[in-house]
């Protein structure tokens, strides 16, 4: 678990104006703060009286709280100037971050920016990539070999140069107008001269900066990245294969010639940073700053590239599923056992060298397990969520007797925190370290719950908050996922078994409700108000071969296109 | 059948009750799947090792990793009582050298026997290993028994202050110098799992991070400062609850603890503290308790008092009399004791991990918590034994103010003299909780008592020992049957287990385990009837035995422990072991 991290942070609206309130009312009734030093202002008193008045305003006034709904979270309801006041971990008293990639091309950077903005917008810290290549394809329409960067081609030299500006102008409009914690600056920045660059805009802005330099000799690693991701580019869209190849070789060299490692012993003794060698096999880590790159630290020094398989499932139906209740402890209904005799044979047929299964501490899940005839771990932290004092009743229940919580879960359901229980907020912290030692292993059964598993596949498939508590994982159904590239796939088995539907779908009303985007006083990707998330990198591509396949734009055109943001605006949106 | 489970009780963890042969099962994460640890420090004198490896080993054994510590240098002075020169040191003097490398030989002796037979996860070698021989040797002593071995450096401070250093030391840093092999990631060691620390965490150099422990290690190390800083610790104000004695819940303060709440911030304010930070729970005691500090706070869900489950909001005699088997099974145990629906002290700990890591990279702190998870806080900073956690006294209105010196903590208790309840519950005397609910089987449910069977009972299985406390008569030599007065305890099958000689002798060196817990032990053993007593006898009769289990104290007649080891329980009570069978 972790301090409860970016969540708390997009306050609901209500808390945002009551913040608005104090800070106004502190400027126009300045007269709260005597409070504190009374006698003085109070001339016509007598000191006795104001040092009461004081001691029981003191004793009233500051300590009376109320707790908000939805979060059930306390906050002071009285009128004193407003404090700085989270709810959240250390980390958000920090001011926003840079993360600056740092390596040769085909050297993983793309991925581990991926992968790392995808866990920290899943811990809930706001997270966005900006790929310089991106914004580079964008103005130069049509890629035509190797020759664009080489380092004597001045006018290209000047586009790429462009590029990165408006990449960090947009890397400042995230971080300081849209909410976002954390920008990740996707791009080669192999001389210091770029670097330096970045530094500065940072230090302008106030925003701290964090090195990730990937670092790789094996020519073997280089290559298959280049044949796994770098082919499928758009920029080798009607090259074969080979060809394509020989270019990207030869735009590494490019950049080889001016390669300036980062050099933690020496120029870059001062800088926060980190420093990934051959895949993962070694880490330098310099100056580690603050919670956030701590764990950002942490991260990557868990996260491996090997081939693997992550299964996950539900416990068989159980007797409380056929009841319509939720939570408790109750063991298997029959078709549940059924359920998993099928699962050991499903685990069979696939045929797992080293399979490690995790269950949670529930009857269910381990009634589950026990039926595969392997080893397996039991997690505290895999347990369904705690609905509180809803634990153990049906849907009909919980709206006769707790009406208004009914109500108010199914009007931010990711936000909601049941009475004396969790919300899926607390879900997501609680089960960060069960993510953590997930990317450590390799094929790994995890026999969960309904709105764990929801949480878990959120993570893989970089699914938001909104999305999350909606996600369809029913019963009986096993989600084989498989890293590919960038992302994830997902194979959905049904085992063929009967079970009762768990899903309970999103209320028509909280559809149409009212924008999250300004109840949650954030436009980060997770919150994104979108019934669909702003395109990421696959769907990107696609918007850019058809954007490709307009007559290509001559070189020289573009920095006349380059002031007028729109296309580059998008881009950055990925 | 093979889904039917039984539900342990105290740990609440769902057991299979077939008799299958056991698979490994447990209820912890994966650390536990892993083979034993030696952790090798490296390192000139003076750079930290010892430091690093206390306060490493604290933590590890905190979050439940039995980690123990072997400083060479201790058994060097064992060896030589006299010490009366960096002369000793010279790498030219033989006849030290002789004993030097006795001395490393005899720690790694003891590494295997805590490695292997007294359930150790983890053993931190800390001596200064500058050459490359010396690591030669421990690689080959650990590929030798199967144990993982992490490298754990800490050279060189760039600014090494020699002024404060005495001259006879910094000769014998000179000895060392000379011969000293810094780790060679790049090139020599580069198959090996290492972390260099450089610079007093300035830098950091990790190389193949094997597995999950080893990985929460480095974060660790990279998450630790120097920075001389307090941690304060409090409870919030008394509330409603406190008054009414109920456990639990989510109630305001009371008169008293609002009083409590404006000392603290007077307190604060004379404490004069540059960027104190404040850290409270999500229920309204804390927060209350923090308002009145006229500072900014932040809220931890994960500071939330431990969850009592279905007791919460009762007081200790609702709980005593609605559910009177539970109210006995928690003093028996309190650590691994899990409320229904609730937590345990050992959840608790899990659940505190990220505070305390946090807590580590930050400078001064005012933790407002509650009473059971200010013990947890407080176990790890002072290194108290799972035993000891709760029973610790965090007593309300008091702030105990943590100050890192050497290789501990002090700890000043200010109470700010604003009266208040007592919420502290004594250890019960164990004969005082006798078995009420069971009559003839203390603490124990038959359902459970079945489950203690030798049949079932695989090799490797994981066990747990509990004690039994009952007035018996004692004859040195003699095992006779009326030593178990317990009718219907252990029954035909149930008959009892034996622990290896290693765990006797565990008893015998874990820190914070008395004798009276060793005789406990001694007494399990020799009260075996039948197949056990067989194995066990053979087993006393070896030179292995340890030489207290002769010890006249043992004879007479008193209220005696005994311990019963039941198997099929996925782990056993950190501190004592997990006793592999």
């Amino acid at each position: 678990m972790t301090p409860l991290s970016a969540q708390i942070c997009p306050f609901p609206s209500e808390e945002g104006e009551s913040r608005g309130r104090r800070a106004i009312k502190r400027e126009t009734e300045p007269d709260i703060a005597p409070q504190r030093s009374p006698a003085s202002s109070r001339p016509c008193r007598s000191a006795k009286v104001a040092a009461e008045r004081q001691k029981t305003l003191a004793l009233k006034m500051p300590m009376e709280l109320t707790q908000s709904r939805i979060q059930k979270i306390w906050l002071p309801n009285d009128n004193r100037p407003a404090l700085p006041r989270r709810s959240c971990g250390p980390q958000l008293a920090n001011s926003p971050t840079v993360i600056v990639m740092v390596g040769l091309p085909a050297r993983g950077k793309t991925y581990i920016s991926k992968k790392l903005t995808r866990y920290l917008n899943w811990i809930g810290v706001p997270t966005k990539v900006f790929n310089v290549g991106e914004y580079r394809r964008e103005a130069v329409k049509h890629y035509s070999s190797y020759d664009f960067f080489r380092p004597d081609n001045e006018e290209a030299m000047k586009v790429r140069r462009q590029c990165a500006l408006a990449a960090l102008r947009d890397v400042k409009q995230y971080l300081t107008e849209e909410a976002g914690q954390i920008a990740v600056f996707d791009a080669t920045n192999t001389t210091r001269e770029r670097r330096g660059m970045i530094l500065n805009f940072a230090k302008e802005n106030g925003f701290k900066v964090f090195f990730i330099e990937s670092v790789c000799n094996d020519p073997t690693v280089v290559a298959t990245n280049v044949m796994e991701v770098k082919l499928s580019s758009p920029d080798y869209r009607d090259c074969n294969s080979t060809d394509a190849m020989e270019d990207f070789m030869k735009r590494i060299n490019c950049y080889q010639a001016s390669y300036q490692p980062l050099d933690p012993d020496d120029y870059d003794r001062e800088l926060s940073l980190i420093k990934v060698i051959d895949v993962g096999r070694r880490f330098l880590v310099n100056r580690v700053q603050d919670h956030i790159q701590s764990r950002i630290v942490y991260y990557l020094m868990n996260i491996h590239v090997q081939p693997r398989t992550i299964y996950l499932c539900r416990h068989g139906e159980s007797e409380f599923n056929l009841k319509g209740k939720i939570g408790g402890d109750s063991g298997l209904s029959n078709r549940g056992k059924k359920f998993a005799l099928a699962l050991n044979k499903f685990v069979e047929e696939q045929n797992l060298k080293d399979l490690k299964v995790w269950t949670s501490q529930l009857k269910r899940t381990i009634q589950t397990a026990e039926a595969l005839q392997l080893p397996y771990e039991q997690w505290k932290a895999l347990n369904e969520i705690d609905a509180g004092v809803c634990e153990e009743m049906t849907y009909e229940e919980i709206r006769d007797q707790h009406p208004e919580e009914f109500v108010l879960r199914d009007q931010d359901k990711y936000y909601y925190r049941y009475p004396s229980g969790e919300s899926y907020q607390d879900l997501v912290q609680r089960l960060e370290p069960v993510i953590m030692e997930l990317e450590r292993q390799e094929n790994v059964l995890v026999i969960c719950h309904q709105a764990v598993m929801r949480c878990l596949l959120a993570y893989f498939l970089d699914k938001s908050a909104d999305e999350m508590p909606y996600l369809k994982c029913p019963l009986h159904t096993v989600l084989k996922l498989t890293p590919v590239a960038y992302g994830c796939r997902v194979e959905s088995i049904s085992l063929n078994i009967e079970a009762v539907n768990t899903h309970r779908e999103r209320p028509e009303e909280a559809k149409k409700g009212p924008n999250p985007l300004m109840r949650r006083n954030s436009v980060t990707p997770l919150a994104s108000p979108e019934p669909t998330k702003k395109p990421r990198i696959n769907s990107f591509e696609e918007h850019v071969a058809v954007s490709s396949a307009l007559p290509g734009c001559v070189p020289q055109e573009v920095p006349t296109q380059l002031p007028g943001q729109p296309l580059l605006g998008k881009a950055c949106l990925t």
